[in-house]
Parts: C-alpha cells; sequence; structure tokens
C-alpha cells in the first residue's frame, strides 16, 4: 500500500537513486509477479544496499511473501543456519557473496544483478497488496544475548509506524536521505519506507566508511542521515582530520540503536551547529522509533542552566503519538515518575511476536523490553539499557551506562565499557574496560578517584583494565558477553 | 457497517480510497460523492451516482478528521467525491510535524 500510494502520489519524483516513484512501483509490482510464482515461503536477502533492495522489500510485500534481510557479516555457517529457518525461500544475493550461501535444501539463490533483470522482463502484477494481517518482514536480532531470534513485522505494524510518523509527500524536492544502515536492521527497513512515503530521494551508501559518508553527503546533496552512535564517533572523527570541510547541505541527523554518551552527542552539536539532532529510541520488535527527542529538545537542553532540563541531552524524548510506554518494577505494576524499572510499550506498531515463538506480549498489548529506564515528571523517557547488564552490587542495581559516561568524560579515555565480574563479598563488583585516547596514558588509580568523584564510590570501578579497542558487533552494538567471559577467565 | 481502526474504505461513486486512522467510538454515517462508503473488498453498488454537492474532491495522502466524533482517515487513492460524516463536510486536518528519526 506505502508503495502504490507513492508510486501513485509521488509520479515523477525521484525515489531511490536513478529511480522515480512511478518507476519503483513498476519494478515492485513486477517483482511481485516473479516472487509470487515461485513455490516459495520467504524472500531472502544477502547483499549491501541497492536499488534491489526496495524492489525486493516492496516486491515480496505484494507478493504476500515475508521478507528476511540477513546479515552478510555472519559466518557461513550462520547463514545457513538462518537459510534453513526460512526455506522454503528465494534468496538474492549480491555475487560477491554468492559462494557462501552454499546449498541449502528448498532455497533458490539468484544473483541481485539476475533479480534486477529478470524483473524487468516479468508483466507487473495488477491490483491490491496482500491481507494486511500478515507478516510483511522478518529481522534477525542482533543475537548480543544468543541464537538470534526471528521478530516478524506484520503489514499492520509497519503501515501504523509509517501513517503515524511520516507526513505523505511532505518532504521538498531538493531533500535527499543516505541510507547507511544496512538492509538487515531495522533502521535500514524503516528508513526505505520513511523515505519512499515522504517522498526523500534515497541515496545509498553500500558500506559505511566514515570518509566515504562524508563524501556521498557533500557529493549528493544529502540533506538527511541516520547513524547509529559508533558511526557518529568515527565522523567526528574523520571531520576532525579535516577541521575546513563543512556540510552545507545536511540539516538533518537521526541517531539510534544504541546508547550515545553525552560527550559524543555534545561534540556533534558543536562540530555542526546547524544541523538538526534526533535522538530515536526503538527495538526491532517495535517497528523501530518509539520515543524521539526532537531538534528543540536538543537545543533547550544545551542551553539551558537547569540541570533537570540540561539531562534530557541524555534522554530519548518523548514517545511518539501512537505508543504509550509505561515503565513497571520488575514483576510487578508501573512506578511513579522517576522511579526505574523496565520499559513497557504498546502500540498498533508494536509486534513483540517472534518466529516459531508466538507473542511475548502479556494480555493487554504490553511489550516487555527487557530495557531497564525511568521516566521524569514531564514525560522524558531515559534508558539505562539492557537490563540483563545490570549489575547487582552488595544488592544495589547498577547500571553500567552512567558508570561508562563518567569514564568517557574523562579527557584521556576515548572508549568505555563497564561489566559486573564474580565477586566473593559482593556478589558482582564494578569492572571497566577502557580505551586511552591517542597518546594518553591512563591511571587506573587516578580514574578511580575521577568516578569517585562524580558518581558515588559503590559506582567506582573495582577493577579497571586498559585496551587498544573494544569489541563491537557490525550493527556497533557493545559484546558485553564477549568481554564478561574474558574478564572471568 | 462498523469502522475500525485499520479498515480500508472505498467510495461507491469514485476512485477514492480511504484507511481508517482513528476509528469513532459511535455508530457514523460516512459518505463519498454523497453516497454511502464501502468495504475495500465489497461488490460495487449498481445504479449509484456521485452527487454534484459532494464533488470538491479527495487528495492523496491528506487527513480528513473530526475531534467532536473522533475519526480520523488517511486518503490513499484520489477520486472526485468529497467526504462527509454525519451529513457535515470532513475537515482537512493540519499534519502535525514529527521529527524524522530514520
Amino acid at each position: 500500500m506505502l508503495a502504490e500510494m507513492a508510486g501513485e502520489g509521488g509520479g515523477d519524483r525521484a525515489a531511490v537513486g536513478r529511480m522515480t516513484s512511478a518507476e519503483l512501483l513498476d519494478r515492485s509490482r513486477r517483482a511481485a509477479a516473479w516472487l509470487g510464482a515461485q513455490a516459495v515461503d520467504n524472500v531472502g536477502l544477502v547483499a549491501v544496499n541497492s536499488e534491489a533492495t526496495p524492489v525486493a522489500l516492496f516486491g515480496a510485500a505484494m507478493a504476500g511473501r515475508p521478507f528476511a534481510p540477513l546479515n552478510y557479516r555472519w559466518t557461513d555457517a550462520q547463514l545457513e543456519r538462518a537459510l534453513t529457518r526460512l526455506a522454503p525461500a528465494v534468496v538474492i544475493v549480491d555475487a560477491d557473496m554468492a559462494s557462501r550461501v552454499g546449498s541449502v535444501d528448498g532455497v533458490t539463490v539468484i544473483t541481485t544483478a539476475s533479480f534486477l533483470a529478470v524483473v524487468s522482463a516479468t508483466e507487473p502484477i495488477e491490483g491490491s497488496g496482500p491481507d494486511t494481517t500478515q507478516p510483511a518482514v522478518l529481522l534477525f536480532t542482533s543475537g548480543t544475548s544468543g541464537d538470534p531470534k526471528v521478530a516478524v513485522l506484520r503489514h499492520d505494524n509497519l503501515v501504523s509506524y509509517i501513517l503515524g510518523t511520516v507526513e505523505f509527500m511532505g518532504a521538498g524536492d531538493d531533500e535527499a536521505a543516505l541510507a547507511s544502515v544496512p538492509p538487515y536492521h531495522i533502521a535500514g527497513i524503516a528508513g526505505v519506507l520513511s523515505a519512499v512515503y515522504g517522498g526523500r530521494r534515497i541515496v545509498q551508501l553500500p558500506v559505511f566508511d566514515p570518509s566515504a559518508w562524508l563524501e556521498v553527503v557533500a557529493a549528493e546533496g544529502v540533506t538527511h542521515a541516520m547513524v547509529v552512535p559508533t558511526m557518529l564517533v568515527r565522523i567526528l572523527d574523520a571531520l576532525e582530520r579535516q577541521p575546513d570541510l563543512s556540510l552545507p547541505s545536511l540539516r538533518h541527523l537521526s541517531y539510534g540503536g544504541g546508547r550515545m554518551p553525552l560527550p559524543v552527542i555534545e561534540a556533534a552539536v558543536r562540530r555542526l551547529p546547524d544541523v538538526a539532532f534526533v535522538n530515536a529510541y526503538g527495538l526491532t520488535e517495535t517497528s523501530s522509533t518509539i520515543a524521539v527527542l526532537g531538534p528543540d529538545d536538543h537545543r533547550e537542553a544545551i542551553a539551558s542552566e537547569d540541570p533537570a532540563v540540561r539531562r534530557r541531552l541524555g534522554s530519548v524524548g518523548r514517545p511518539l503519538p501512537g505508543v504509550e510506554v509505561e515503565i513497571r518494577s520488575v514483576g510487578g505494576g508501573p512506578v511513579a515518575a522517576g522511579e526505574p524499572g523496565e520499559i513497557y510499550v504498546r502500540g498498533e506498531q508494536v509486534s513483540g511476536e517472534y518466529l516459531g515463538l508466538g507473542s511475548v506480549c502479556d494480555g493487554d498489548g504490553w511489550f516487555p523490553t527487557k530495557d531497564g529506564g525511568w521516566m521524569d515528571t514531564e514525560g522524558f523517557l531515559y534508558v539505562d539499557g539492557r537490563l540483563d547488564d545490570v549489575i547487582v552490587r552488595g544488592g544495589e542495581n547498577i547500571s553500567p551506562g552512567e558508570i561508562e559516561d563518567a569514564l568517557v568524560a574523562h579527557p584521556g579515555v576515548a572508549d568505555a565499557a563497564v561489566i559486573g565480574v564474580p565477586d566473593t563479598d559482593w556478589g558482582e563488583a564494578v569492572a571497566a574496560v577502557v580505551v586511552p585516547v591517542a597518546g594518553a596514558t591512563i591511571d587506573p588509580v587516578e580514574l578511580k578517584e575521577w568516578v569517585r568523584g562524580r558518581l558515588r564510590s559503590s559506582k567506582t570501578p573495582a577493577r579497571i583494565e586498559v585496551r587498544d579497542a573494544l569489541p563491537y558487533n557490525d550493527n556497533g552494538k557493545l559484546l558485553r558477553r564477549q568481554l564478561r567471559a574474558e574478564l572471568r577467565s | 457497517m462498523p469502522i475500525n481502526a485499520g479498515s480500508r474504505l472505498k467510495s461507491a461513486v469514485c476512485d477514492t480510497q480511504v484507511v481508517v486512522v482513528r476509528a469513532p467510538a459511535s455508530d457514523v454515517d460516512l459518505t463519498c460523492g454523497g453516497v454511502p462508503m464501502l468495504a475495500l473488498d465489497a461488490e460495487p453498488v449498481a445504479g449509484a451516482v456521485l452527487d454534484p454537492a459532494h464533488a470538491e474532491g479527495t487528495l492523496l495522502g491528506k487527513r480528513y478528521a473530526s475531534d467532536e466524533i473522533g475519526i480520523e482517515l488517511l486518503c490513499t487513492k484520489a477520486g472526485q467525491g468529497s467526504l462527509w460524516l454525519n451529513g457535515q463536510p470532513l475537515g482537512l486536518k493540519q499534519a502535525k510535524a514529527l521529527p524524522s528519526s530514520d
């Protein structure tokens, strides 16, 4: 439905690369005819961002075949396991990755180029799309906490998100969105849907690299972009090496997909004063964003002397109009403003459903995010991090995030991770792994004092280890499980 | 005919299609082009014609709403008829601007 509206209402507007909205609709209808003729349950994708991504996404949707973009950075064995779960399926694969997919029973492989060629040669389907209560997109969760689960997003979930947040063809003619998040990430899917429905031209960056990102922003006149925190850190580093570089076209930069350290966003606002920043919080299971901290909130927080307003820069803003957010105590009911607990969310865009497991929402439709957080009296939501990452020291619950913020605020610290390690006295003790800024030497004793001066002593790391780098997955998520295992051994 | 959030309706006399974004709590009389709207998959009504007094047209992607009744419709296909609710033209809703987040 979204592509049909865009195709009919957008017409000659540029949609993706050289394709107009009308051409995207035509190719999606041709893709739907071809995909619909295959005896498969699902459509997989193992490819970097290209024109094939939106064509396959909308084509699969119109054909009533769930679209499952896979992480091309997985090992061959992980890819094989994922494809086995999708079979019978057709999988669209970049030519240079074809050998990695191998042969899986019930899986037909077609290269991206062959897919686009066969689509052009197929007569388009006519008429309306599928039953909107059916699954549209299957996304494998990042699996930082074990084997990946497969989140099921139905047409109704995604359409509700788009209708609730995007003004149809609301983008100006000159606007262009840079897609640099991979297609297997919820932000990659939501980015395509938002831009196509909003009439904003999509410029694709196949693989993220900070210099390439800056070059494409300048060359293509990119006005809007979305990054995860690690991308922003690397972009700022690249900008630091090019102090004269300005990005006159860039107006709007949203970030999400992980905790943004305060010093990073403060540096970004200083370096790019004309850019409107948006912090978006959401999960795969909630069809992307459920809360936003908008440009005005950023400006107000940065300019304010009031600590309660100032600290909002570390919040994820307020819930979207179409969703409800509630903070609940562990195993209990809602808590008062300012009290920490687990973040629950409800709304039509919320799926909360996994392949083979069904819905994990409660009887009233509330989805437990497994994120810890709290809400202030003005309705601003603060996310402390995954509840699984909470350190329990002598009965006190300690979130790693604020200690990491305190560590990164030290001029000699570039990056920091805080985890709990077993401790005979306290049950768990606070351990930190820090990365020094280039050329700096870290004195663990002095750094402990630094944290003690900002937080209380129970939050001061008992142990500090210095390393060259922290382990991240390719979505920019810190691999705490790996660090925990390393520190315990 | 019951109107539920998410349901899709079409005009009996023009190309207009809408999706219900917010559903009213009570039964309403919803027409397009002067004739009651139909479910998207319903059979066309024989002999229905566009009332010239209800032919202002609908605009693709625009929202039509009444806060009083608690209804909001999004036009997914434009047509010649205009939307009326309980004997009154349904107004265009001003878009609330949300910052782009992806």
